[in-house]
């Protein structure tokens, strides 16, 4: 009989290899289907209007002009943005918002017939300023914790700073939307989701006239980014389904690309003045913190501060969330961590600079002040030695001569991951073909790919031999991949799934092989008697024995239980470093090499493993460097929803990566945790201190262009 | 627009190209639209604004379609002959992922027009492989896992392939140099520029 436990290393065949990503030749060959390449028969394309004004009432619409054009079929109003809300005030929160849409036979039509729809608004004031801590009002969140000001006087040394990072956008290069169809009482939904099983939610019944979920269809079997902004269907979902309904013909909606950064989902900004207070020795005594910043109307900002490094005695801080007229925030990869870590591994590694003292032996000594001093450690000595710490690394302010500067910089993260509820069926045919199914999706981080991976090793059996099926809401009910929790998630219910399909199947061989079913196991393609693997059976020929009769189990990632018997777990610690050259007389930033070790529990696939730290990395790289919302205070609008100028890392940008993940048996028996967040939460805090150790003197505020490098500098001082 | 680009000046950065159009026209003069006028621009009347015949080349293969002469060629690629491994991101030529092999240089197709693609060889992702017979660059791409959720691969491919064509034997540099027009949000990076290269080694030319 098999046991669902992890193998142990030596017994792995598929686990923890670098194994390439499954739909790999699918999508490097163009053939994989995106909801935005889903083309229907008699498919119409729909286009939104949206709101000029950051606030505003949307008094009237008006399609008489837009309907007189060849082709138009279908119009939608949004009643959540048109007319008053209870209060009197008009619904228009934000520029973007959207207010009607409009289908048409074609993509041209329906952009020229949405251009005609004549809105009449009725403007208000708005607020869409998240820069300045006096617009709050109210009583700040935060705590108290000790005496602050009585530590802060005590202290050998005190550093007081502001920084600030601002608002970005997911950018998903695949934008939200989907296509509905709804005809004969069932709705085909092919969205861009990353969340199928949950996907047809009461945004769905309602627009779709009261279908019940058993009549809505999901399907996504490939999506071209989430990052944490595709949960729900969206106004989008809604309008998109709603016309369809209207016309009784499929109908495309997906997002233009203004529209995709506007209001597609964002990260709230956080702003801070900091305090913090150290004894001669390092150790961090006190902190002070006023944060504030906004996620749009509503929604929260960033408040664990500090960060990781949080037993601190002394702790005073306030919260002040600012709202403003501007696009919605949504859960962005590691929400609020990549915020809290910059602002707090800044003033930290401000402290070091106004104590003179190294950096790392810094952030080695308050790694004492961590949840997990060991873990940190052993990682901030790893990064050190893969950078070349000790011999490159200088006090703030590179001493050579010449004009560009290096330095080196580093952060730590932490994150939870704990696998989702997750369902997958696995079955095994008479022919010895194996199905698995489950109601997950693959956002690119190999979802696929891991699940074969674990079904495949626990049968014994090479992973061309298993047929993995996701994407669908047909499937077994399988959680959102939001916070790193899919890969725990899939990777335990599979393996439940198919050990107890493997022990059916294994009752059913037994007698064929003349032992009791516990002396057997799978392996080599074989069921064999596990201290005679002679006496075995090949799996054709063992699933031949079934008769007509397929086994199908099914197996439940419960997250309590299944932490609680080892298969997965949460909590991770990461540390990543920086070497950068920052020309002192352009401001441009030059990331030379960037190092990142990752604790991460049992690694599935090594290979899209190390994909997700990269990947963040070089997504750090884009937000320390590249990305912000510009935002006109005065129209609310903002001003870069383009790629031309809302810039993304390019090929050329990213320097040289060195990934490290923490694979020895004290990692690996902690059972599997989520990786996608983790990685992505340092770079911006490790960038930021390699520049300000590299030049001397601290860029407070992302992203760290010419100009505001060259301001720093002009400025001058420690921090 | 009345020199010719030469390799030197396209070398795989198709913005580049897209910019000189740019700087002598609009948007809509395009890249190489002088080097073979369109049929319709040889007939010398106005067209539309409905639905004109286009007979595009596209991988070896003549599609005749209807389409009002402002669609773009990305656009007559996905939803007209439903070819869509070529993206739509940006939709201004930033970003790469619509990018088409025309004449044998890389080329934004949502930059392009559909007319003004008639008479030209157009290559998109779909005539450089299968997932069963793949191409040496998307074999590269695959095994150095240069890919996450995939929707700018097909441009980088396509891109990578036309790079290599015009730089057969490039450096780490080079390729990192000649990919720059094209943007990835997942971050895949990492391992681009080597698969490139190794592409170029396996085929002498990639493609």
């Amino acid at each position: 009989m098999a046991t669902a436990k992890w193998p142990a290393q030596d017994q792995r065949k598929l686990i923890g290899k670098r194994i390439d990503r499954l739909d790999g030749p699918a999508k490097a060959t163009g053939a994989a289907k995106y909801s935005f390449d889903i083309n229907r028969p008699g498919m119409l394309w729909a286009k939104l209007i949206t709101s000029p004004h950051a606030r505003a009432e949307a008094v009237s619409v008006d399609f008489t002009e837009a309907k007189s054009l060849p082709g138009v079929r279908a119009t939608w109003e949004n009643p959540n943005s048109i007319g008053k809300d209870q209060a009197g005030n008009g619904k228009i929160q934000y520029i973007g918002q959207i207010v009607a849409a409009i289908a048409a036979d074609t993509e041209e039509i329906a952009k020229e017939a949405a251009s005609r729809v004549k809105v009449q608004y009725a403007p208000m004031p708005h607020q869409a300023n998240d820069r300045d801590p006096q617009l709050f009002q109210g009583q700040p969140g935060g705590r108290n914790v000790g005496n602050v000001e009585e530590a802060l006087a005590k202290a050998d040394v005190k550093i007081e700073g502001e920084y600030g990072i601002p608002v970005i956008t997911h950018c998903c290069l695949e934008s939200h939307g989907q296509v509905a169809e709804l005809r004969n009482g069932q709705l085909n939904l092919w969205p861009s989701t990353q969340a199928v099983s949950s996907y047809a939610d009461v945004s769905m019944t309602d627009a779709s006239g009261g279908l019940q979920r058993s009549n809505i269809h999901v399907d996504c079997q490939h999506m071209g980014g989430g990052f944490g902004s595709k949960f729900n269907p969206g106004t989008w979902g809604v309008a998109s389904t709603a016309l369809s309904k209207q016309a009784g013909r499929p109908v495309k909606l997906m997002l233009e690309r203004d529209e995709e950064l506007m209001i597609g989902g964002n990260r709230p900004s956080a702003y801070a003045k900091i305090k913090v207070g150290a004894a001669k020795d390092g150790t961090i005594t006190a902190i002070d913190a006023e944060v504030w910043g906004t996620a749009g109307p509503g929604g929260g900002i960033p408040q664990q501060i500090p960060y990781v490094i949080d037993k601190i005695p002394n702790i005073r801080l306030s919260v002040k969330r600012i709202a403003t007229n501007r696009g919605p925030a949504a859960a962005w990869r590691a929400p609020n961590h990549p915020q809290q870590c910059f602002l707090t591994m800044s003033a930290f590694a401000d402290t070091a600079a106004a104590l003179k003292m190294d950096e790392l032996e810094f952030f080695v000594k308050n790694a004492q002040l961590t949840a997990r001093p060991d873990v940190y450690t052993e990682e901030l000595k790893i990064a050190a030695d893969l950078i070349g710490y000790r011999q490159k690394a200088h006090l703030r302010g590179d001493p050579r001569p010449g004009s560009v500067k290096r330095g080196l910089g580093m952060s730590m993260h932490t994150w939870g991951g704990r696998g989702h509820r997750s369902e997958c069926d696995v079955t095994i045919n008479p022919d010895g073909s194996v199905e698995a199914k489950t109601g997950s999706q693959d956002l690119g981080v190999g979802t696929r790919t891991v699940i074969t991976i674990v079904v495949a090793e626990t049968l014994g059996l090479p992973m061309e031999s298993v047929k993995v099926e996701i994407g669908r809401n047909s499937y077994p009910a399988s959680g959102g991949s939001g916070g790193s929790t899919t890969v725990g998630g899939v990777s335990t219910a599979s393996r439940l799934a198919s050990t107890d399909a493997l022990n059916a199947l294994i009752e059913v061989v037994a007698p064929k092989l003349g032992v009791q079913a516990d002396a057997l196991e799978a392996s080599d393609g074989y069921i064999r008697q596990i201290d005679k693997p002679n006496n075995r059976i090949a799996w054709k020929n063992a699933c031949a024995l079934l008769g007509v009769n397929s086994i199908t189990k099914r197996g439940l990632n419960d997250p309590g239980p299944a932490e609680q018997q080892g298969f997965i777990s949460q909590g991770v610690g990461g540390v990543q470093m920086a070497d950068v050259a920052v020309d002192i007389e352009t401001g441009v930033v030059t990331i030379n090499e960037m190092v990142g070790v990752q604790d991460c529990g049992l690694i599935i696939d090594l290979k899209t493993a190390e994909s997700q730290v990269h990947g963040s990395m070089i997504m750090g790289v884009a937000y320390a460097l590249y990305e912000e919302a510009v935002y006109d205070f005065k129209t609310g609008r903002m001003l870069n929803a383009d790629m031309e100028f809302y810039r993304l890392a390019g090929l050329k940008d990213v320097g040289k990566l060195k990934v490290h993940m923490m694979t020895s048996k004290s990692y690996e028996d902690r059972g599997v945790i989520g990786l996608g967040e983790p990685p992505v939460i340092s770079p911006g805090a490790a960038i930021a201190n390699a520049v300000a150790n590299a030049c001397g003197v601290r860029v407070p505020h992302l992203p760290l262009t010419p100009d505001r490098v060259i301001a720093a500098l002009q400025k001058g001082g420690i921090v | 627009m009345s020199e010719k680009l030469e390799p030197s000046q396209v070398s795989g950065v198709s913005r580049r190209g897209f910019l000189k159009g740019l700087s002598v026209g609009s948007v809509a003069t395009g890249l190489l639209s002088d080097a073979a006028p369109s049929e319709a621009a040889e007939r010398g009347r106005i067209q539309g604004p409905g639905e004109i015949p286009v007979t595009l080349r596209i991988n070896g293969k003549n599609e005749k379609l209807s389409v009002e002469p402002r669609v773009t060629l990305l656009d007559a690629l996905r939803n007209r002959l439903d070819l869509t491994g070529a993206k739509k991101v940006c939709d201004r030529g930033t970003c790469g992922s619509c990018t088409v092999i025309v004449d044998g240089h890389p080329v934004y197709s949502c930059s392009m027009l559909a007319v003004e693609a008639e008479g030209r060889a157009i290559t998109t992702i779909e005539g450089l492989g299968t997932p069963a017979k793949m191409s040496a660059v998307q074999k590269a791409f695959v095994k150095h896992d240069a890919q996450q959720c995939g929707f700018c691969t097909p441009g980088f491919v396509v891109a990578s392939t036309a790079f290599l064509r015009l730089n057969p034997n490039p450096t780490l540099e080079d390729a990192r140099a000649g990919l720059g027009g094209n943007l990835c949000r997942c971050g895949t990076y990492a391992h681009m520029a080597e698969a490139v290269v190794e592409a170029a080694k396996s085929t002498k030319g990639g493609a």
